[in-house]
């Protein structure tokens, strides 16, 4: 077929613009959370002078690698604020960003298969309702009526004990959300620069005045960085360090099927979260691999575990086939709670260590992130999931809290 | 899956091992002098180096001995495994790498009062490997 039979090109969501010699600021990485930060400043802070730098192709990192999970039902009060917040955002995005990128509440089920998970799940359904999140108990029966293909028998390893349940969590199209930012951040007049690498910063004093970029240099007043499994290396070149470390994390997909499965199921205890994609694949994940890396690639080990805890919970997945498997690179730290404030860097701001849980957060993170930068002072939202928790003590560890490890 | 020689029990699967994060951290000498800022740096900073970096491995369904690697966090590619205790040797065949951090730094070490020779000379695998587990070993 020759050229001129090809359909027309369709509109382009965004321009590709070179960039600009300065601007009033800069965010590093052009994933879902930058993205969703040059948004809020645009449109909550009136900073349409602004670009957002990504070094490889618009949201090509972990916004094109996760699960797509979203929901708000962390245990500790500082957690469910800023996810619950994230939540009630996903509710209004659609129709605010003009496009439906197919968020689906089908809900989020947590599943208990010991006497230690179904005390601690009960206890966070408690605290959910407390922070006005919304969280139920499930006996085993219930879970069945809800997810028909879970094998609740007791001939298993660890049957299922009960489960939590969100009804308001749910998936999204990844891509589109970050499609979604990116066309509002343009209309706005962000430059949103691709193929533009950070090698490093400009500062006048303790103060960042300029990014160092393999497309020249650019003035700025502020920078936010948001470019998680990197983050550390950008602090780096920026003179400053981050308690995180940077791990792959995989995910597969399954060949198309019919809908099985009509919600999203995860495990903490045998170790698998599964739903079913709008066009059919099953998407399943599990924990990272336990070593460092930076290689978008982990080890076949692990995708073997998660498919035999899903083959487990889901007798019918075993006829199956896996389709793609990939990683990412998910910057983790310690009490499994994100970074979101200042740096010991005048004018530099950083929001990071978001893990294996970064997606669900990406409207939350662009807000406070947003607010962060244009006012030099921390969102209410994000002030305790600042960089000097380390330092206080005062950390929120979600770890083993959060309905799935990090 | 990585494939790691153990300096006792020879090349086995990454999955009879279990990591042990950034080696050549030092518990503090005077760990009550040290500001709260110095203790955070102690419990929860570490390098997240891109490239050589140096770790420890224990061999937990082996020998149960740890021991120190250089890997590649890009690659993946292991460049060198030596005994705890040891200083970090040069990547092999690599431009050293970033000669500012503690790469070969000569306190660098976690049994405190190792010999670097000890390994230059022994012959025998069993004398290389330290029984001590390291203190303050990352998830």
């Amino acid at each position: 077929m020759s050229a001129d039979l090809l359909p027309e090109h369709p509109d382009f969501l965004w321009r590709n613009p070179e960039p600009k010699s300065s601007y009033d600021a800069v965010i590093v990485g052009g994933g879902g959370h930058g993205l969703a930060t040059a948004y809020f400043l645009a449109k909550n802070h009136g900073m349409t002078n602004i670009a957002v730098l990504e070094k490889g192709w618009l949201a090509g990192g972990n916004m094109a690698r996760n699960t797509t999970i979203i929901r708000s039902n962390y245990l500790w009060d500082e957690s469910a604020a800023i996810y619950e917040h994230a939540l009630k955002l996903w509710e209004i995005l659609p129709e605010e960003l003009e496009y439906d990128f197919l968020f689906s509440q089908r809900g989020v089920m947590n599943l208990a298969h010991t006497l230690g998970d179904v005390r601690e799940s009960m206890r966070r359904v408690g605290a959910n309702k407390l922070n006005g999140v919304d969280a139920e108990w499930l006996d085993p029966q219930q879970v069945k009526e809800l997810c028909p293909i879970l094998n609740i028998s007791d001939n298993i390893r660890y049957p299922v004990m009960g489960a939590t349940y969100q009804p308001r969590a749910g998936i999204a199209k990844h891509d589109h959300v970050a499609w979604a930012f990116a066309r509002k951040c343009d209309e706005m007049g962000v430059d949103i620069i691709q193929n533009c690498e950070v090698t490093g910063f400009v500062k006048d004093g303790n103060r960042v005045v300029g990014v160092k970029t393999n497309r020249g240099t650019i003035n700025t007043e502020k920078v936010g960085l948001a470019a998680a499994g990197h983050s550390s290396v950008l602090a780096e070149m920026a003179g400053f360090r981050l308690p995180i470390q940077s791990h792959p994390l995989q995910a597969l997909v399954s060949e198309l099927h019919e809908p099985v499965h009509p919600t999203v199921v995860m495990s903490n205890h045998v170790h698998v979260y599964v739903s079913q994609a709008h066009k059919g694949e099953l998407v399943m994940g599990a924990g990272v691999d336990s070593y460092n890396g930076y290689g978008q690639r982990g080890s076949f080990h692990v995708i073997e575990h998660q498919m035999a805890a899903a083959v487990e919970l889901f007798p019918i997945f075993a006829r199956a086939h896996v389709l793609r498997t990939w990683g990412g690179i998910v910057d983790t730290t310690l009490d499994a709670s994100p970074i979101v404030g200042n740096t010991p860097v005048e004018n530099m701001f950083v929001n990071c260590g978001w893990g294996t849980g970064g997606f669900k957060a990406t409207p939350a993170a662009g807000m406070t992130f947003a607010h962060n930068i244009a006012t030099g002072e921390p969102h209410r939202l994000n002030k305790p999931f600042a960089l000097e928790r380390f330092e206080t003590g005062a950390l929120i560890d979600e770890h083993g809290a959060a309905a799935v490890a990090h | 899956m990585l494939l790691i020689s153990c300096p006792n029990c020879g090349s086995r699967d990454e999955t009879e091992f279990h990591y042990g994060g950034q080696a050549h951290v030092a518990y503090p000498e005077n760990p009550n002098e040290l500001t709260d800022r110095e203790w955070a740096e102690y419990l929860f900073y570490r390098d997240n180096t891109k490239g050589a970096f140096a770790e420890r491995w224990l061999h937990s369904t082996g020998c149960r001995q740890w021991f120190n690697m250089l890997r590649d966090t890009v690659t993946y590619e292991i460049q060198a495994i030596y005994p705890m205790g040891s200083p970090r040797p040069d990547a092999a065949g690599k431009v050293t790498a970033d000669t500012g951090t503690a790469s070969t730094a000569a306190d660098s070490t976690t049994t405190g009062s190792a010999s670097p020779d000890i390994s230059g000379t022994s012959s025998s695998p069993t004398s290389i490997s330290s029984t001590t587990a390291p203190e303050g070993a990352t998830p």
